[in-house]
This record gives C-alpha cells, structure tokens and sequence, in this order.
C-alpha cells in the first residue's frame, strides 16, 4: 500500500519533467509553434464559428439559444482540452508497440501511463483551452448564478476533465490488441465532444441513453448544464444527475485504470 | 506508364493497414450520425435553408464524410512524405530522379486518394444509404460529372497540400502550416457547414475560392443542385484552380531546387 501511495505522489514530479524536455523541444521550431498554437486557438474556434452561423439562420436550436449552447460547448471544450493536454499523447501508444519504444520505457523506473502521457507534451494545446474558456465564458455571463449553481459549475469542469481523461486512456487500450486502430478512439473522443456541443435533446433518446448508461459523457456537460440554465431534462432524467459527474468521473477513471493494466498485461513485445 | 506504377504503390502503401482503415469508418460513420441529427434539427426550423431539403442536407453529412479522406481535407497524404524527406534531406535523392517532383508526388497521391475513395468513402455512403435513406445523383450525367469533380477535387488538394509540404524547405517543418491550411480547408470546403447556407457575402467569396472544390461542388453535383450551365460553370472553376495552383507548384519547386543546392553546400 505504501508503494502504490509512494507511486501516485512521485507521478506529477516525472510528469512535469517529461513533459518540461518536450516543450523544450518544441520549441526548437519555433515559427511552427507559434503557428500550432494560433491553430489549435481557431481550431476549435470555427467549430463555434459553426454553429454561431446555424444560430444566425434559426434564431435557435430546438428551443436552445446561442449563449446556452455556448455553455454546452464551453463545457465539454474545456474538459476535452484539459484532458488533451495532459494525456492526449496516449493514444500514440499503439505507435510505441509498433516502433518498440515501449519495450524501453517499460525498464525505465517511472510508471509507463506517465511515460507515454507525458510523451510529446505539447504547450501548444493550451489553445484549445483557452478559446472554450472564452466562450464558456461568455455563456455563464448569461447565467442567473446562485451559489448552489457555482459549485455545480465547478464540479462539472473537474469531471468533465476526468471523463474524457478516462475515455482517451480507455479506448486507447483498444491499440494493445489492435496496433493500427487508433482512430477508433476518436469516435469516442472526439466524437462524443462533438456530440455534446449540441443540445442533446436533437438526438433520439436512444442516443441520449447511450450516452448517459454506456459512454456517459451526458454528465460531462448537459446535466449539470440543465441545472445551470433551469430547465427541464426533455427527456425526463431525474435532476440530481446534475451533481452526479463527479461520481462518474471516478468511476470511469477506475474503468480506464482497469483497461490500461489489462491491456499492458497483455503485451507481449513486437520482438524485433 | 511510369505514373501508373508510382500511384499502384500509393495505393498499396495505403491498404497495409487494414485495422487502421476499419477503425477509420467507423469513425466517419459515427461522425455521420452526429451531424446527420444536427443538420435535421436546423432543416426541421428551416426547411428551404441553401436551397436544400432535408434529405439533401442529410446526403450532404454522409458525401462529406465520404471525402473527408478521399481529398485528404486535413492534409497528409504523400504530400507529408515529401516534408518529412525535406526534414532529413533524403528530398535530394527525389531531385535526381528523372521525374519532376510534382508529376511523382501527384501520381503516389492519386493512388492514396482511389483506395481511401474505395474503403473510407464508399462503406460511410452505403451506411447512410441504408441508415439515413441518403439520394443517390439522379441520372448518369450527374454520377459521372460527380466522379470528374471528384478526381479535381483531389488534383486541387494535393496542389495545396503540396505548397504546404514546400514550406518545409524553409521552416525546416510543415506542422505549423499544415495544420492552419487544414483550418482553412475545414471550414471554406463547407465540411464545417455547408458553404450555401453562410450568410452573403461569405457564401459568394467561399464559392469562388479553391477549397469549394473538396466538398461543395461535387456534393451540389451530386445532388443535382448544377446542372446544364451551372455544372460546366462548377468544373470549369475548378479546373482554372488547379492549372494555377499546380503553376505554382512548379515555381515553388524550382526556387526551392535552388535552396536546396545551397544547403547542401
């Protein structure tokens, strides 16, 4: 027990300092780090751009105005960057089984999820962040705050975090039996960002159910989201949901723990 | 002949990875899903908007789905070979080849570009087919048309993406460049939203531009939205686009032949 408590406190320092070695090396080049950051920025931000020009043409998106979905995107931006950010790297895992690299890392006396997270550490997807601050930021300006609302607020940032951080690493374990399939994580990734930039309530509730009991990325943004802006769950979840994130994340990080030390107890190396 | 071989081995390079080609359909199709949905609510609000109906909006997701890898909208392709053999400077062993660089690189590309259009655009489209009752192109002109505008498409994007892979003679990295060309592809190819519903007078300018010719315009054949004049008037454009971009192409590479002979002192 001590050494895994010894593990957990040692893990930030190696991390930082992995990671501090790549930002080093990024910015070697630096006309093409400045110009990552400025993209990283836009990147997301024409996604926005995106559905500000779909609001322009319908004034609202079943019954959701732009602020509101602001928040919605807002959210579920800042988790997903968060989450890129300090571990978006793992899913070149399947790249490191292909290439040996992590046969070396595997002797190396530092755990071999920090390692691979800390891999490629790139400063410049502080972007994302920051533009799905910003329009978070001018969505909440709308909110009719309470205290109550703050820290649902706050917790909902914190899981939103821990969530896509638990569905990056879970679906990257995917990459242990399947070398090449690293987009296949995508879909959960960035696929259920995408998702949860809409008002869920334009999918079909199957959709919604999928997304609240099998990927619950429904508690990343829009149930605590409802609360925020007072309204009903259209489709008739109870409201305590709304504080259930932090429950969520937890659990799905134990899940993700659970498929990352299967998945590497399952590696045999490429041998070569 | 030559050519046909070079673009032979694209196209196997690129059918090795048979998992990653999987896993990437799957990822088109569920994309698909998500803006099938959203696309619906918006056609539901505004039934008429570009034009469109909602069945052609619907069609419009899945098309784009279809060529989101087949035109290599965010870039790569054998355009990121090219860069990273600037990088390490094994560019120079391409210079002596007999083959002007463009000619090589264009013709691995169109191998890459006919297996991504036969696994990465066909299985998405007979999944919305099947799953969203997506229109097919309503005559044989059209489908026909549609191919050609296809093949352009793609001849335009390497032209971009190829400029992109040159700045590394520069910058000594594409990454930068890349990925804001990649911006710019996403939005004004109308991947985003479709470009016919952007308010004027952006709708006018996206048009006119090169990226136009990676999704709006084979998609707008495909659905029967040009026809006659119209249709001619949509080729035609992108054919003066790729005559001026592949012009400069040409440019490109002979200053940076110059370049390269003085790094290599």
């Amino acid at each position: 027990m001590a050494d895994v408590l010894h593990v957990v406190r040692e893990a930030p320092r190696q991390y930082a300092r992995i990671a501090r070695l790549w930002v080093r090396s990024s910015l070697a080049y630096r006309a093409s780090f400045a110009m990552l950051t400025l993209a990283s920025l836009l990147l997301t931000f024409l996604d926005f751009v995106g559905l500000a020009l779909m609001l322009n043409l319908i004034g609202d998106l079943d019954g959701f105005a732009l602020w509101e979905i602001a928040l919605l995107y807002g959210a579920s931006g800042i988790g997903i960057g968060v989450a890129d950010l300090l571990i978006g790297s793992v899913e070149q895992v399947g790249q490191h089984i292909r290439s040996g690299t992590l046969d070396a890392m595997m002797v190396r006396p530092v755990p071999l999820l920090v390692q691979v997270c800390a891999d490629r550490f790139a400063l410049r997807r502080l972007g994302r962040i920051t533009q799905a601050v910003a329009v978070f930021a001018w969505g909440a300006s709308s909110v009719d705050w309470s205290p109550s609302k703050v820290v649902v607020a706050v917790l909902m940032l914190v899981s939103a975090g821990a969530i896509f951080f638990a569905l990056f690493v879970t679906f990257s374990c995917v990459q242990f039996w399947t070398h090449d399939a690293s987009e296949f994580a995508n879909a959960f990734t960035y696929g259920g960002n995408t998702m949860t930039q809409y008002p869920l309530s334009i999918f079909p509730s199957e959709v919604l159910k999928s997304l609240t009991f099998v990927i619950p990325v429904a508690f990343a943004n829009w149930y605590p989201c409802l609360y925020l802006l007072d309204r009903e769950d259209p489709f008739g979840m109870p409201g305590w949901f709304a504080v259930a994130p932090p429950f969520v994340g937890a659990l799905m990080c134990v899940v993700a723990g659970l498929a990352w030390c299967t998945g590497v107890r399952r590696y045999t190396s490429t041998g070569s | 002949m030559l050519y046909v071989a070079i673009a032979t081995r694209g196209f196997r390079r690129y059918s090795t990875y048979r998992a990653a080609t999987l896993a990437g359909i799957f990822t088109n199709c569920v994309f698909g899903v998500i803006y099938s949905y959203a696309y619906l609510a918006l056609w539901e609000q505004r039934p008429d908007a570009g034009g469109y109906d909602a069945v052609d909006a619907v069609t419009y997701v899945w098309i784009g789905q279809a060529l989101l890898m087949t035109v290599a909208l965010w870039g790569g392709g054998t355009t990121d070979d090219l860069a990273e053999r600037v990088r390490t400077g094994d560019v120079a062993v391409d210079l002596y080849r007999p083959v002007g660089l463009v000619q090589w690189y264009l013709a691995a590309d169109l191998g890459r570009a006919t297996y991504h259009f036969l696994t990465r655009g066909l299985a998405p489209t007979v999944v919305g087919f099947f799953v969203f009752d997506i229109v097919l192109p309503g005559s044989a002109i059209a489908a026909v048309a549609f191919l050609v505008s296809l093949v352009l498409a793609v001849v335009t994007s390497f032209a971009i993406r190829f400029l992109v892979a040159s700045s590394a003679f520069w910058l000594m990295d594409q990454s930068g460049v890349k990925m804001l060309s990649g911006l710019a592809a996403m939005f004004l190819s109308g991947m985003v939203l479709p470009l016919v519903i952007f308010p004027e007078p952006l709708r006018s300018i996206a048009l006119s531009l090169p990226w136009a010719s990676y999704l709006q315009t084979p998609a707008d054949i495909w659905l029967g939205k040009r026809v006659g004049i119209d249709l001619l008037a949509g080729l035609g454009l992108q054919v003066v686009w790729i005559v001026l971009l592949l012009g400069i192409c040409q440019v490109v590479v002979s200053a940076a032949t110059r370049k390269v002979v003085v790094q290599g002192g």
